[in-house]
């Protein structure tokens, strides 16, 4: 070492003795390069050769197969299935990435706790996608007492579309119709309504069976009583016309029955419009005042018997597009499962920091001259964002939308950890077919090496377009 | 050179003072909008995050059974039964402390010898006198993009191949995986230094060699100190990724008894489906030393993901 520190000074004047003088002064330079070459060369680039090579032999290597492989590979649908996967993750998750770290890093710029904001925003990317995919899926599990998601639509699902006291338990295919029992039949579109005409002055009994004890204790059911006439108006009661005593006894009230309370009525008239409305109290009782005259039936409205929501299974492999009448390959070509979303969704939450800090730092050097001129003139925020911001970012936002692109294409831990075993296979892409296809039961190199050359081939242009813009 | 030169940032602070009279004059639009829009997407960020939390410090028996946001009107819930449920295996195998110490194990070696094979290289490339030294870099820069897929089959050929060869197999072993990250960190990590250090005059060079000092004292003596935010990018960068991997270790640790986090949680999230609890804990502590790196180098990691934007 010392020798080559003495000679270091002739550098300058590098006009030594031909070969051995080359060597002696670059030997060192040379040695430390070696490494990193000899590194890249045995476990990049020769592995790199062997998978194009064992992309042309059969799974165990050992016999060259043409292109039997590429023929499996597009005629394989869960292969399919993976390109379909990959092609729906990379038309909409580099897009929604750059947008969104396109709108957040404009919109830092104007809030006074942006350095807070940027923190919470660029955490997920230290996460590791294992922790995130676990983090995501309860997120969107299907009990809303796990899932936020579920519970969220549980929530504005019983604002909008109240569940009933009484709901059918449609596993075993009940309907409102099977409910009636004493003076009642099935209305329409899933009514109960009165057999028995009534006017004003008159009364109606109903009479329900099949509803369950833990129900009626839920509402605090009381025993009924048989209603009072009342004048100018019509009273009644729907009572569980069932007693475990007199199981006979289907026409009267039994002390051990319970009136049905919250129950929602709709006096009906003749020409079958609903004129009035109440709700039953804890003994079932109910009336209508001042009801015209008429002849009318009492309906039990179809909201009673509402089931509660019953949540949106986002992890799993419905498709979001119609399938109908589709063969099982156009099938894996077109259908697109709804865990794709939620996966998506989870994604862009990982690197829409990543995003954001490279357009931030794209926006931090814009020049500001150009934004003030447009401002000057008039225009107005989305003018400026639109004609003068995002031209002058476009470098940026390609450079965003290509690391995206290539991120997505190789996408793997967020399926394999988010998505149930029954969704694994419809959710599969390119990298997991790979890590499938040729580890799980012992190395397959034949079939996985081609999808592996594939997805080698997609990055190309890539790499091409990537040393251009390095080259300058 | 490239648009995403690691120190961009930096030139940039003097625009500053001229953004904030043009934020200023912005302010009339709606200052409040903004503030509650950013204000709802800082809550959709942090909603996860918060909800593995609570829902590792919940106890079992609450869990499916009442949602983590209960927590709020009863914080009595809290308990930190999970962690004393993963913790007491302690340092036994398939416990999540031997995962932490693996992960550790993998993750370490590979940052220090990413940084300082990438170091020499990059020195080697900028202050070397050799022809070819753009066309090997330009070739490392292609290298970039490749997916590691690519290569995963014929390494673990290869790997078995070294064990019939000369009786050292790294399959199966933390070795093994090391191997592989560094490879797949190296052309990133050489691109990042190299980037780096064309920005160091030759003069101080040239100063080192007139004081009698070899290319190695000059390397380590003034080019390392000099580089060191670039090594603490690259590192930090680095060792995020591997902390992170899961792909890689599924595929070369095969079925070896020590596994890093990432497979820990895997594994229990496969045998104990809906084991959410537990699973959770797991995953606390296994975002919590990235989450300390980040914090505490939150400069050097987003000047890291600056420059690595082609990755």
């Amino acid at each position: 070492m010392t020798s080559i520190g003495a000679e270091g000074s002739t550098v300058t004047a590098p006009k030594v003795s031909r070969r051995r003088g080359w060597w002696r002064k670059n030997w060192i330079s040379l040695a430390f390069i070696a490494p990193g070459i000899i590194w890249l060369l045995a476990i990049v680039v020769y592995p790199t050769i062997a998978t194009i090579r064992f992309s042309f032999f059969n799974e165990a290597a050992t016999k060259f197969v043409g292109l039997h492989n590429y023929a499996s590979v597009f005629s394989t649908d869960s292969i399919l299935t993976a390109f379909k996967n990959n092609i729906v993750w990379v038309l909409i998750f580099p897009f929604f990435v750059t947008f969104i770290g396109l709108m957040v890093a404009v919109l830092t710029e104007r809030i006074r706790w942006a350095t807070a904001f940027k923190a919470v925003i660029v955490m997920p990317i230290v996460f590791s996608t294992t922790a995130s995919a676990l983090v995501w899926r309860t997120v969107f599990d299907l009990n809303p007492h796990v899932g936020v998601v579920n519970a969220i639509e549980q929530t504005l699902s019983d604002w909008f579309r109240t569940p009933g006291a009484y709901p059918l338990n449609s596993s075993i295919g009940q309907t409102a119709a099977s409910l009636a029992s004493f003076n009642a039949q099935g209305g329409p579109n899933g009514t109960v309504i009165s057999k028995s005409v009534v006017h004003p002055g008159g009364t109606v009994m109903i009479g329900m069976t099949r509803i369950s004890a833990a129900t009626l204790q839920t509402l605090g059911a009381t025993t009924p009583v048989s209603p009072h006439k009342m004048s100018g108006g019509i009273s009644g009661l729907v009572w569980n016309d069932f007693s475990p005593l007199q199981i006979t006894n289907t026409t009267t009230i039994v002390s051990d029955e319970h009136g049905l309370p919250n129950l929602r009525l709709s006096l009906v008239s003749s020409k079958g419009l609903s004129v009035a409305s109440t709700v039953t109290n804890s003994s079932g009782d109910f009336s209508f005042s001042h009801v015209a005259r008429g002849s009318y039936h009492v309906e039990i409205q179809s909201s009673n018997f509402q089931n509660a929501f019953e949540g949106t299974f986002w992890l799993g492999s419905q498709s979001i597009t119609p399938t109908n009448g589709l063969n099982q390959t156009a099938q894996s070509l077109l259908s697109v499962p709804l865990i794709d979303l939620a996966m998506i969704i989870s994604y862009i939450w990982i690197w829409a920091g990543f995003a954001m800090v490279l357009i931030g730092a794209g926006l931090a050097s814009l020049n500001r001259e150009v934004l003030e001129a447009a401002e000057i003139d008039g225009a107005t925020e989305w003018q400026k964002l639109r004609r003068v911001t995002i031209p002058m970012l476009a470098p940026v936002l390609t450079v965003v939308f290509v690391t995206m692109v290539i991120n997505v294409l190789k996408v793997f831990d967020i399926i394999l950890n988010m998505a149930p075993g029954s969704s694994q296979g419809p959710a599969t892409t390119l990298a997991l077919t790979i890590y499938n296809d040729g580890f799980t039961g012992g190395i397959h190199s034949g079939v996985a090496s081609a999808v592996a050359v594939i997805l080698f081939l997609l990055v190309v242009p890539i790499m091409y377009w990537n040393l251009k813009k390095i080259k300058g | 050179m490239s648009k995403v030169d690691p120190l961009e940032d930096e030139k940039a602070a003097p625009l500053k003072e001229r953004r904030v009279a043009v934020v200023a004059r912005r302010l009339h639009i709606s200052t409040l909008t903004v503030n509650i829009a950013l204000g709802l997407v800082a809550i959709f960020w942090l909603v996860p995050t918060i909800s593995l939390l609570i829902i590792s410090l919940r106890p079992e028996s609450l869990f499916g059974t009442s949602g983590w946001w209960t927590v709020f009107t009863a914080p009595s819930q809290l308990t930190f039964g999970n962690y004393t449920t993963v913790f007491s295996q302690g340092f036994a195998t398939g416990g999540v402390l031997n995962s932490l110490i693996t992960s550790l194990e993998i993750t370490i070696p590979a940052t220090i010898l990413v940084a300082l094979i990438s170091s020499l290289a990059a020195y080697s490339l900028v202050f070397g006198f050799w022809r070819g030294r753009d066309m090997i870099f330009l070739v490392i820069v292609g290298l970039m993009v490749v997916p590691l897929q690519v290569a995963l089959i014929p390494v673990v050929q290869f790997y078995r191949e070294l064990g019939n060869l000369f009786g050292l197999n790294p399959y199966g072993t933390i070795p093994g995986v090391i191997i592989f990250h560094v490879a797949f960190g190296l052309p990133f990590g050489i691109f990042l230094m190299r980037n780096f250090l064309t920005g160091i005059p030759r003069d101080l060079l040239e100063a080192g060699r007139i004081e009698g000092a070899g290319e190695w004292k000059i390397f380590y003596r003034i080019v390392l100190p000099l580089a060191l935010p670039a090594i603490a990018s690259l590192a930090i960068f680095q060792f995020i990724w591997v902390w992170n991997d899961l792909l890689v270790a599924l595929v070369f640790l095969g079925g070896n008894v020590h596994t890093p986090l990432t497979i820990y949680l895997y594994d229990q999230t496969r045998s104990l489906a809906a084991n959410y609890w537990i699973v959770s804990t797991g995953a606390v502590v296994s975002i919590f030393v990235p989450l300390i790196v980040f914090f505490s180098f939150q400069r050097y990691f987003v000047r890291g993901v600056l420059a690595g934007a082609v990755k």
